[in-house]
């Protein structure tokens, strides 16, 4: 009986949880009904992927009203990945955020932490649920003001200011995403996705579909930070608590990623979006300025957080790029990399958050011969720096290899070469990072630090591991992320 | 302001006709112009009425911070549980048909139950926003000690 409500109870369970954390209020109380919300979150989210490998998409009408008049739950094959992906990093980061956010968060506002942390959640699994665009709007804003408050909640003054400018961008974002899909209604009368794909081939080449298409573009590239649009990104993720960073940046623009990928391939399924209006162009031409770009701009970076992000720019290129060929091979690049990229970005920004929890700020001065204090930690780091070079036996090389192999089926050489020379500069800022962490002697003076307590060591490890078990065995993920791919390439939804 | 007398006098006769005109709009709104957040605005903006006359001490002895608190949690859990009972009872999540015996009546009863969730976080929500705002010196957490 419970298996038919899954796609509801994912979003429901978190979204309940979060109020009774205000109740509870203790940080403890709180702590633990946030990780058994992010435990039933990922079991359900797991049950739904094998109940969609097994039987095709899930249509859940909500109420009881049918589609296309009532929302209606549609969870296919690339929906449920990302809704795994998103609760499977849930998971992880709650255990490991109740240490972390003593630290970092003022004790009368932790239970704050954790009933936005559980909106959050509930916001980006609903994304991935919802079948409705503009419920997906509902669960876009839903997560995005829940993580300003995220952001907002570190001690640094100065995340109040990149919060606050976060929540405009955020806000333009979301603006323009749902201006597109009242255009989109203008034509066709219909909010259901499945219906629009079917209703917009009609009116595909009036003047109002081509604008609706492009503020659904820029407003959600803006969400995910693709390159030009990508300012409020570094900063957000430096000053925020390092929970948050690796919460967010493991879920929130991999979700945007998502949406991107069910405008396009799911309501636009049936209009010629890639070839007729130059989105393929421009979308490729952004993806590899970003891998480029934004992969320079962090090997000068300092502090390794904001290298990080920087580094994060340039791997949403990378995601981008693979969905712009429109191709087999290419979506399968794009949507390999959201989960890859999840495993990778989290274990190190869940490293940089040991080093934070001991050293109060993670730059390439206070880290010098860290390797020999926090080995452990330090290790961590290194398995996910590899990743990102995409040494093969990790995650980075099976994302690079499959968007390497779309470029060349698409005779497109100079991207191959911009994918290596994005990879190399990957090498240069992570290798300032080792050299420093482990070939530097300890400076006179430094403070004698222990290893960051199990239950941050743990997490972090466990999303290490996962880099080089699903970079050793990447069949379950290449052949989900392959029919995917085919799926939403196919005969639309 | 508590020391002019006029304001004091025609607040305190306003006052019990907002918050009557907040329910009237809140328990008509599932047939007629109105609903769960008009409601919590209105009601809440009694309050609020009430705080900028006498002063934000004795509001908050009236409504502690602890109240508002837990009202907007209850309101949202009001509203997710009504959801959950749908499925509890045989139906979809959210569907209402199934709480009474005949659909309409469970309808009616949903949608009411839905209205008034939404009402009482509202409501909760506008007092906790006004108090933060009024109390800029302290925190929303000492102000409730």
């Amino acid at each position: 009986m419970i298996g038919g409500h899954l796609p509801v109870l994912l979003v429901v369970l978190p979204l309940m949880a979060a109020p009774v954390c205000v109740v509870v209020r203790r940080p403890a109380w709180a702590w633990t009904v946030a990780a058994l919300a992010s435990w039933g979150a990922f079991v359900a989210a797991l049950g739904l992927l094998l109940q969609v490998l097994e039987g095709g998409p899930i249509s859940y009408p909500i109420g009881g009203w049918a589609a296309p008049w009532g929302i209606e739950y549609r969870l296919d094959l690339v929906g449920a990945f990302v809704a795994v992906i998103v609760s499977a990093i849930g998971g992880i980061v709650v255990p490991y955020a109740r240490s972390s956010i003593e630290r970092e968060v003022a004790a009368d506002r932790i239970y704050l932490f954790y009933c936005m942390y559980l909106l959050c959640l509930a916001g980006l699994l609903g994304i991935a649920a919802t079948g409705d665009a503009f419920n997906l709007f509902v669960f876009l804003e839903i997560s995005a003001l829940s993580s300003y408050v995220m952001i907002a909640l570190a001690q640094d003054r100065r995340a109040l200011t990149v919060a606050y400018r976060y929540l405009i961008m955020g806000t333009i974002g979301a603006t323009f995403y749902l201006i597109g899909v009242g255009l989109m209604y203008m034509m066709t009368g219909t909010l259901n996705m499945a219906d629009l794909a079917a209703r917009l081939p009609e009116v595909a080449e009036t003047r109002t579909i081509l604008a609706a298409l492009a503020f659904l573009t820029v407003g959600i590239c803006l969400k995910l930070a693709l390159f030009p649009l990508h300012l409020w990104l570094p900063n957000a993720y430096t000053y925020a608590p390092s929970v948050v960073t690796a919460f967010l940046a493991a879920t929130a623009t991999k979700v945007a990623v998502y949406v991107l990928i069910r405008v396009y391939f799911t309501i636009f399924a049936n209009v010629d979006v890639f070839e007729a209006m130059f989105l393929r162009e421009v979308l490729m031409a952004l993806a590899v300025v970003a891998m480029l770009s934004a992969s320079a701009i962090a090997v000068f970076q300092t502090n390794i957080k904001r290298m990080l992000a920087y580094s994060s720019l340039a791997q949403i290129g990378y995601m981008v790029l693979g969905m712009s060929f429109a191709t087999l091979t290419g979506l399968t690049g794009g949507i390999i990399h959201l989960f890859n990229h999840a495993l990778m970005k989290g274990a190190l920004f869940m490293a940089m958050g040991c080093v934070v929890f001991r050293l109060q700020v993670a730059s390439l001065d206070t880290i010098e011969g860290l390797g020999r204090r926090m080995p452990a930690t330090m290790a961590a780091f290194v398995v996910g720096g590899l990743s990102l070079i995409g040494v093969p036996l990790t995650v980075g090389f099976v994302s690079k290899w499959t968007l390497v192999l779309a470029a060349i089926e698409a005779n497109m050489w100079p991207i191959v070469v911009a994918i290596v020379g994005s990879s190399l500069l990957a090498i240069a800022y992570v290798w300032r990072v080792v050299e420093t962490g482990f070939f530097r002697p300890t400076p006179e003076g430094a403070p004698a630090v222990a290893e960051a307590p199990l239950s941050m060591l743990i997490p972090t490890w466990l999303l290490a591991g996962a880099c080089v078990w699903f970079g050793i065995d990447a069949r379950t993920t290449l052949s989900v992320a392959r029919q995917s791919a085919a799926f939403l390439l196919g005969s639309g939804p | 302001m508590s020391h002019i007398a006029v304001l004091r006098v025609v607040s305190k006769l306003l006052i019990p006709v907002i918050l009557l005109f907040a329910l009237y709009v809140q328990f008509h709104g599932d047939f007629g112009p109105g609903g769960g957040f008009q409601a919590g605005v209105i009601f809440g903006s009694g309050f609020i009425l009430y705080a900028l006359i006498f002063g934000t001490a004795v509001a908050r002895r009236v409504v502690p911070a602890a109240i508002t608190r837990i009202a907007l949690a209850a309101g949202v859990l009001l509203y997710g549980g009504v959801g959950v009972a749908g499925i509890v009872l045989g139906g979809q999540y959210l569907d209402y048909s199934v709480l009474a015996d005949d659909a309409l009546a469970g309808q009616h009863l949903g949608i009411a139950l839905i209205e008034f969730g939404v009402g009482l976080t509202v409501a909760a929500a506008m007092i906790t926003i006004f108090y933060v705002f009024a109390g800029q010196d302290r925190g929303p957490e000492d102000a409730e000690q």
